[in-house]
């Protein structure tokens, strides 16, 4: 297991492994808010939590479709279903070496582009926490809807299409807990809540990943 | 005799043939009959005025949305657990039937919510988790009609519907607890003191029941026409090979 999350890691890191464009994204699409809305900081501080989860989500979405396809290309996903390792093992695997190339950078950039959105003080703190709780939930669903379309050749937009509904809960309660914090509210309530589905996700959503990649490598 | 028998297409093609024609004007007579009733023969409410008619499609449908999704959901896990062909291809039919029932509850919801709210749409948790539903059903439908190997079809949008039921169910209250709503509770239920008026009730059940034989009735049918379809397409398939 550890020389499959050292092998996933040094992939994306290496050249043409594509670390760093979900970070990429994350700045333009902060970037462009600001063009959108205006520029007036009072405006921009209302809305700078729900547009860094929001970022956050759709910066993870795009790196999905990697996640699984260019193993499934090469061949190395046949290997790895074949290999002792059980695949709910090898999903949950990959779902943590997407969230170490993906989220947790996302989770570290976030109070950078905060400054960028006049996000209030309080929030830095909460934007950090509940994105570092809640991305996890992000990669381990998206492992499922990469496994749903790994055999499809348009699978890109079907993927967006299907985990978007997915990501609904954990989007409410991630965006709902920052929006709290950056207003010096309490947010330990979504917080909790945002917990649980990560673990939930994380407990449960490999069975089902592992079982739509049988399907699809039957 | 056991519900399984009708797992064999054959015996399935052959007692809907015999039942459709009377479920069909079942439902059609209950659903004009309600909606007659309702429509001319129940008084104005005293705030809303005539605006409150529009409950006798508004309420069926949205009942017919979540219960489709319910009934695909267990035709979803039969076909996981017993690999019965004709319960993955009702689940398949079920889905274009509830997403339009989705449209149709929020379509007369706005078209509600228009004079009585003074919006054509609020966040409210209940509108927000049928805007949720309608994005579930669309994935689904998506994800059928992207494979072209049925039987990876059926398992893949199975798994789909049992996962996306979870979420769906998830964000039904993760909603509730994101925002206050325009919309009423329940007002149709045994244990409450206060529910709607019985004038207005009784032709409602009526179209609730017409809705549901609509429902019924649609899901045989199609059923039926992808059973056909699929039955086409082996011999279709038979006849070029032995060319």
């Amino acid at each position: 297991m550890i020389a499959l999350l050292i092998r996933d890691l040094q992939l994306a890191f290496r050249a043409g492994g594509g670390f760093g464009l979900g970070l990429a994204f994350f700045l333009i699409v902060t970037v462009m808010v600001p063009f959108a809305v205006g520029p007036d900081a009072a405006g921009l501080a209302v809305i700078a939590p729900g547009v860094l989860w929001l970022g956050a989500l759709l910066a993870c979405l795009l790196s999905l479709d990697r996640l699984l396809s260019l193993d499934w290309e090469d061949g190395s996903l046949d290997l790895l279903a074949t290999a002792p390792l059980p695949l709910e093992g090898v999903l949950s695997i990959k779902a943590l070496a997407h969230w170490l190339t993906t989220g947790l950078p996302l989770v570290l950039a976030a109070p950078v582009l905060g400054v960028l959105l006049h996000l209030p003080a309080a929030g830095y703190i909460w934007i950090m926490v509940s994105l570092l709780i809640g991305t996890p939930a992000l990669s381990v669903i998206g492992t499922f809807g990469a496994a749903l379309t790994v055999g499809l050749k348009r699978g890109g937009l079907l993927l967006s299409l299907l985990v978007m509904p997915l990501y609904v809960p954990t989007l409410i309660f991630g965006a709902e807990a920052a929006r709290r914090g950056a207003l010096g509210l309490a947010g330990e309530t979504p917080l909790l809540m945002l917990a649980g589905i990560t673990l939930g996700t994380i407990a449960l959503l490999p069975f089902a990943s592992a079982a739509v990649l049988r399907v699809n490598l039957r | 005799m056991s519900i399984w028998e009708y797992a064999n297409p054959k015996k399935f093609l052959r007692s809907t043939e015999r039942v459709l024609p009377p479920l069909w004007l079942g439902s059609a007579v209950l659903i004009t009959g309600g909606l007659i009733w309702g429509f001319f023969f129940t008084p104005d409410d005293y705030r809303q005025g005539a605006t409150v008619k529009i409950i006798y499609l508004h309420v069926p449908s949205a009942l017919m949305a979540i219960n489709a999704w319910f009934m695909m959901l267990v035709a979803s896990l039969i076909w996981v657990i017993r690999r019965h062909h004709v319960s993955a291809l009702a689940a398949r039919a079920a889905a274009p039937v509830g997403l339009v029932m989705t449209l149709i509850a929020l379509l007369t919801g706005a078209i509600w919510g228009q004079p009585m709210w003074g919006t054509w749409w609020a966040w409210d948790p209940r509108l927000t988790s049928f805007l949720v539903l309608f994005l579930f059903y669309l994935g689904y439908i998506a994800l059928w009609q992207a494979i072209d190997d049925p039987d990876t079809a059926a398992d893949l949008t199975s798994i789909l519907c049992l996962v996306g039921s979870v979420f769906a169910v998830l964000s039904r209250y993760a909603v509730n607890f994101w925002n206050q709503g325009l919309h009423q509770g329940a007002s149709l239920s045994l244990d409450k003191e206060e529910n709607v008026a019985d004038v207005f009730a009784y032709p409602l059940y009526v179209c609730m029941a017409g809705f549901i034989l609509l429902f019924i009735v649609l899901v045989l049918y199609r059923t039926g026409t992808e059973i056909r379809a699929r039955r086409m397409s082996a011999l279709l398939a038979r006849e070029r090979m032995s060319e």
